[in-house]
């Protein structure tokens, strides 16, 4: 039974980092917020490389920290992996060695075939004879991801693996942050302020502000919330949605994708057919219209909606966030003015006209 | 030959003191140094500038208050003798201590600044790879540091080769016990004996050179740089 629960409290330099959480923990974790907001020193105290003064944490039945009792386990005793900023290779170990360095201190049955399976998954045989100074920018992060994991972590702990990377190379180590996840089935806590990596990796999402986690939920569920414009700006709330590359549209260069029974329209991507996409529509990019008027409109994506709930925004006296259904949440930021002449009611069918779809890589 | 017996004796004896020294040196020094690289003691500078006391003092006030400490009276020297019966001063094992003073800043030192250098963040990523503190230091810190502990070692040794005020104050100039090339060279300059004292010289400075060029050699080498 994978569960989390932990409660860390510990003064920085500019506030106090005063965390609560308890969260069954499975997948990509991601937690996102601005630089300085708490979640490296938040990711320290789960590793044990920080001790909260104030400070309980508890994996599963473990117990690794309990201040009121005096109990803290030390990072080298606890299955936790570690995936910093600089990668941190050891410098006077090839590759092998760095990735053996953890995986021959914490031995595990069948474990060869474990190291050649994280070797392959992470790509890496024909590296192994190298030195770390030897290496990509790219390649060190993998070797750092490979040789946490064969530490045989109960928990991953990565904190902006990625940052300094051009997004290009991002996109292309990012894959295989996947399918170590997917294969090996580790839980992961993810560190980053980048919307890219959040859109593309998350599960559950968690929000950090100023020390506090603010909102957990799934990534769908957050990006809805009002909380995140309260936190990180209103221009990122609306929907997140995982859709199916369906079809390519080679006369007018467009990717055609398949969500529930609705079809959205995206500038043509060099993206397999039946993979996996994730997209971002945000609330702003969002108009409503009564009446299905698809053929007097440049607007391609068009879809009928019902409309579930409307909300004030939290930042605009003048709009109002309409929560509509497509078969998942979709947001639309309208006008009060609008919801008034339009006299829009909750179970209403309406016409929701999306003017913009943000795929994962076009953030930063 | 008698005559170049009587010549070896100090230099096999120079050897064997730089020899021992170091290895103090690196018993005591190691932890000194890994301590001063990764305290957040506020008294730091206190203790760097205790260490690093020898580089500035002259060898004679240094060699003076040894003489006192290690002395019949002394703090060091009166339990010391009571207990063993012989007397620290003007002994082998009084030129140890006093050239373990005389010498720390030049074994700490390289090992303080390449241990800072190092930091905290490999050891702390090796610690998360389930290694403990001591396994660490010596899979991680060691290992990196090799630099360090070469030109520890090679300083050392070379220091305490040269040495002359501080073992003329606690050792005197007893032959084949503490009279060391050093006392050597001066004993013979004083005789005018200049034939000996140039060879003698000579050997030292030559000893000395390559001693150093191979360390900084090797140095250039070794493939490990903190990065």
């Amino acid at each position: 039974m994978n569960h989390l629960s932990t409660k860390i409290k510990i003064d920085l330099e500019n506030f106090t980092l005063n965390a609560e959480l308890d969260i069954p923990i499975h997948g990509f974790m991601v937690m996102f917020g601005r630089s300085g907001s708490g979640k490296t020193t938040f990711l320290r105290c789960l590793s044990g490389l920080e001790r909260a003064p104030y400070g309980y944490l508890k994996i599963g039945n473990e117990i690794w920290q309990d201040e009121s009792q005096g109990i803290f386990i030390p990072a080298s005793e606890r299955q936790v992996g570690y995936v910093f900023q600089d990668s941190r290779l050891f410098p006077h170990l090839n590759v092998e060695g760095n990735l053996r360095y953890g995986f021959k201190r914490r031995v595990l049955k069948n474990g060869e075939r474990f190291f050649s399976q994280v070797i392959d998954i992470m790509d890496l045989n024909f590296l192994l004879n190298r030195y770390p100074n030897k290496l990509s920018g790219g390649e060190k992060k993998r070797v750092a991801v490979a040789r946490a994991v064969l530490a045989s972590p109960r928990l991953l702990l990565m904190d902006e693996p990625l940052v300094g990377l051009d997004s290009k190379l991002k996109n292309k180590i990012l894959p295989y942050f996947q399918r170590m996840q997917s294969e090996l089935n580790i839980p992961v806590f993810y560190v980053t302020h980048s919307l890219n990596e959040s859109l593309q990796l998350a599960n559950t999402m968690l929000l950090m502000d100023k020390g506090e986690i603010v909102v957990t939920g799934s990534i769908e569920d957050v990006f809805l919330s009002p909380d995140l414009g309260l936190h990180l700006g209103q221009a990122l709330v609306g929907s997140v949605l995982d859709t199916t590359v369906a079809r390519q549209d080679e006369e007018f260069q467009l990717t055609i994708l398949k969500f529930k029974e609705q079809t959205l329209y995206v500038p043509r991507r060099n993206v397999a057919l039946g993979s996996k996409l994730r997209i971002h529509i945000r609330a702003e990019d969002v108009t409503l219209a009564i009446a299905p008027i698809q053929s007097q409109t440049s607007v391609l994506n068009v879809l009928p909606a019902w409309v579930v709930t409307t909300r004030t925004s939290s930042k605009d006296n003048c709009k109002v966030e309409v929560e509509l259904d497509i078969g998942s949440p979709l947001l639309a930021a309208i006008t009060r003015k609008s919801l008034s002449q339009l006299n829009i009611k909750s179970g209403q069918k309406v016409y929701a006209h999306i003017k913009a779809i943000r795929m994962a890589h076009e953030y930063d | 030959m008698a005559i170049s017996n009587y010549d070896f004796q100090p230099i096999f004896l120079t050897l064997q003191l730089a020899g021992v020294t170091v290895l103090v040196l690196l018993i005591i020094g190691i932890p000194i140094s890994w301590w001063l690289a990764h305290t957040k003691n506020r008294f730091r500078p206190v203790f760097e500038a205790v260490v690093a006391l020898p580089l500035v003092l002259p060898p004679t006030v240094l060699g003076f208050y040894l003489l006192i400490l290690l002395g019949p009276d002394g703090w060091i020297g009166k339990p010391v003798e009571s207990l063993s019966g012989s007397s620290l001063s003007f002994s082998f094992t009084g030129l140890v201590i006093a050239s373990s003073f005389y010498s720390l800043p030049f074994v700490v030192q390289p090992l303080y600044t390449t241990f800072e250098a190092i930091g905290k963040d490999p050891l702390e990523a090796a610690w998360t790879l389930g290694a403990s503190k001591w396994d660490t230091f010596w899979t991680v810190a060691s290992p990196m540091a090799l630099r360090g502990y070469i030109t520890a070692i090679v300083l050392g040794f070379a220091h305490t080769l040269g040495e002359f005020g501080v073992v003329l104050m606690v050792g005197g100039s007893i032959p084949g016990k503490t009279k060391v090339l050093s006392i050597e060279i001066y004993d013979r300059v004083e005789t005018l004996d200049y034939s000996h004292a140039h060879s003698l010289s000579a050997g030292l400075l030559l000893f000395s050179f390559f001693v150093l060029l191979s360390v900084y050699s090797i140095n250039r080498r070794l493939p490990i740089r903190v990065s």
